[in-house]
């Protein structure tokens, strides 16, 4: 069988084995509800209770200031319609970037159809937020900031500390939507001053469908989900007990390898971008050269296009990903890269490889001999390099 | 999500590549997506295309209608390549997912570019062929509705 290589990994992560080991008693043997008064649910209750502490450490944050939801993207649904409601009075409006995951930026577009005004920072080349457009757009009537930690296209990390700062100083709710960065790099609520944190177990090695939303306490923030008391009242519905048990196990396997994680993988990043940089011509690097998560290579290869670049990949056994607009069903390039200021052109030849702990060296060399192939064939295939070869000869003699 | 059909075409695109001193070349583009089309033809002086070759840039569909439009007027005269339309291209994949429609279109307005110009040059006017758009956004609104 051929070989597969997987470089998805900011899309989902493969289980941890003990992760998938610590889920496995609570689906068939303890299997209670832990709403329920006997005994037998009690424990499904008290791993629960296990798995919250073990979540919230990651974070520096108390127990009782994590609620489990069905994802990240509930989380961020939460937190941004959450403090709109709250802060109605007071105007509601919010500040993000022009660059958050969708999650963000749809819920935001939703609030702003609601009469909710919103102020989209932009972000420079290298995709991070400018402070002081932040401190300039904040208002009296200013209810949160929202600004992702990490980005999940490009990779690029956000200075979440000054952020966080900004945001106390003026008595602003701060949001990040930390799906990317959580359980990777060190985060702290109370150093970073941050008020709301959306964070996913299965980008950590966790399963799917469980993530959590940090509330600081007394922070006034209402339901999104009604009905039952779970999770002190404030999101109904029968807990994911397997689910948050598992996002408990992978949170603790973080927390004890993540500075030699983040080292081994930032090495191997590298590595990666050295070799593409000074093998294919034409390619620009996406996203801050080291303010970036140490998981994410993102690049562009100018005159050729994502999709075809991906299923040529995908040909080889590579798993990869693409900003481009013809793979996620929606035709417009990606609002990240046209964020940073890349042309229309250069946004549709996009490729995202994000590395595991598992990933090696051998796949890397596999990966880049399999691109230099693809990028090849489709530039010779390409009108837009066609053009260009024949207006500049010179260069020419330089790619060959 | 790809037939066959087109993954076939896709992997192993016919007639890529270009003609010196073609008799006649389109390039379209599609606004829409920013995916770009050239076709090549050489055409005898009975009218009938003896060769196409194609350079596309855009996804697996694009790619794959342009290698079967080649395919398809191959051997027809003029007037016949006016009736490959995207439908028809589209057919002799097995089909396109709804999202990838607007890449045959790619194809048949390359097709009619090429031979816009080839009518240009030579003086002749083909009976049915329109002045091709720059970009092909337009015309797919209209279809769209
Ligand atoms: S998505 Fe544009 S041509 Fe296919």
């Amino acid at each position: 069988m051929r070989e597969q290589i997987y470089l998805d990994n900011a899309a989902t992560t493969r289980m941890a084995p003990e992760v998938f080991a610590a889920m496995q008693p609570y689906f068939m043997e303890s299997y209670g509800n832990p709403s329920s008064i006997y005994a037998f649910a009690q424990k499904s209750g008290a791993a629960v209770e296990r798995a919250r502490e073990e979540v919230a450490a990651l974070i520096g944050a108390r127990a009782d200031e994590i609620y489990f939801t069905g994802g990240g993207s509930e989380a961020d649904n939460w937190a941004i319609l959450g403090a709109a409601e709250a802060n109605a009075k007071k105007g509601g409006h919010i500040i993000t970037s022009c660059i958050e995951h969708h999650a963000v930026l749809h819920t935001c577009a939703y609030l702003e159809k609601r009469g909710h005004a919103v102020t989209y920072l932009d972000v420079d080349e290298n995709g991070t937020v400018d402070l002081s457009q932040l401190k300039q757009a904040i208002r009296p009537d200013t209810a949160l900031i929202s600004i992702m930690a990490a980005n999940n296209e490009i990779g690029t990390v956000q200075p979440i500390a000054e952020i966080g700062r900004i945001a106390r100083e003026h008595g602003i709710l701060f949001h990040t939507d930390a799906v990317q960065a959580y359980g990777h790099m060190p985060l702290n609520v109370e150093e970073m001053k941050i008020d709301l944190l959306s964070a996913s177990a299965h980008k950590i090695y966790g399963p799917k469908g469980v993530g959590f939303l940090y509330i600081r306490k007394k922070t006034n923030l209402p339901s999104l989900i009604h009905g039952g008391a779970q999770e002190r009242g404030k999101r109904a519905g029968t807990l994911n007990v397997p689910g948050i048990v598992g996002f408990g196990a992978a949170a603790k396997r973080a927390a004890e390898r993540m500075e030699a994680s983040w080292n081994q993988t930032k090495e191997l990043r590298d590595y990666l971008i050295r070799r593409i940089e000074s093998e294919i011509p034409f390619s620009v690097l996406n996203g801050h050269r080291t303010e970036r998560l140490a998981n994410n290579v993102h690049f562009c290869f100018r005159f050729i296009e994502g999709e075809s670049m991906l299923m040529l990949l995908d040909e080889e056994g590579i798993c990869a990903s693409s900003g481009s607009a013809c793979t996620s069903g929606s035709l417009d390039p990606s609002h990240v890269l046209l964020s940073i200021g890349r042309p229309h052109e250069i946004a549709h030849g996009s490729l995202r490889l994000t590395l595991s702990e598992e990933t090696t060296r051998r796949e890397l060399d596999v990966t880049v001999e399999a691109l230099k192939k693809a990028v090849e064939r489709l530039r010779a295939m390409s009108p837009l390099y066609e053009d260009y070869r024949k207006t500049n000869a010179q260069e020419e003699a330089y790619v060959q | 999500m790809y037939s066959e059909k087109v993954m076939d075409h896709f992997k192993n695109p016919r007639n890529m590549g270009e003609i010196e001193q073609p008799k006649g070349v389109g390039t379209v583009g599609n606004a829409k997506c920013g995916d770009i089309m050239r076709m090549y033809l050489d055409i005898d002086k009975d009218g009938v295309i003896r060769d196409a070759k194609f350079k596309t840039f855009g996804c697996g569909a694009a790619v794959a209608t342009s290698s079967m439009a080649t395919e398809l007027v191959i051997g027809k005269t003029v007037q016949e390549a006016l009736l490959v339309t995207n439908k028809a291209v589209m057919e002799a994949l097995d089909g396109l997912p709804p999202v990838k429609v607007h890449c045959s279109l790619l194809a048949e307005e390359a097709i009619h570019a090429a031979l816009w110009d080839y009518a240009k040059k030579e003086g002749i006017v083909i009976e049915g062929l329109k002045e091709p758009v720059e970009d092909i956004e337009e015309r797919e609104m209209e279809d769209d509705l």
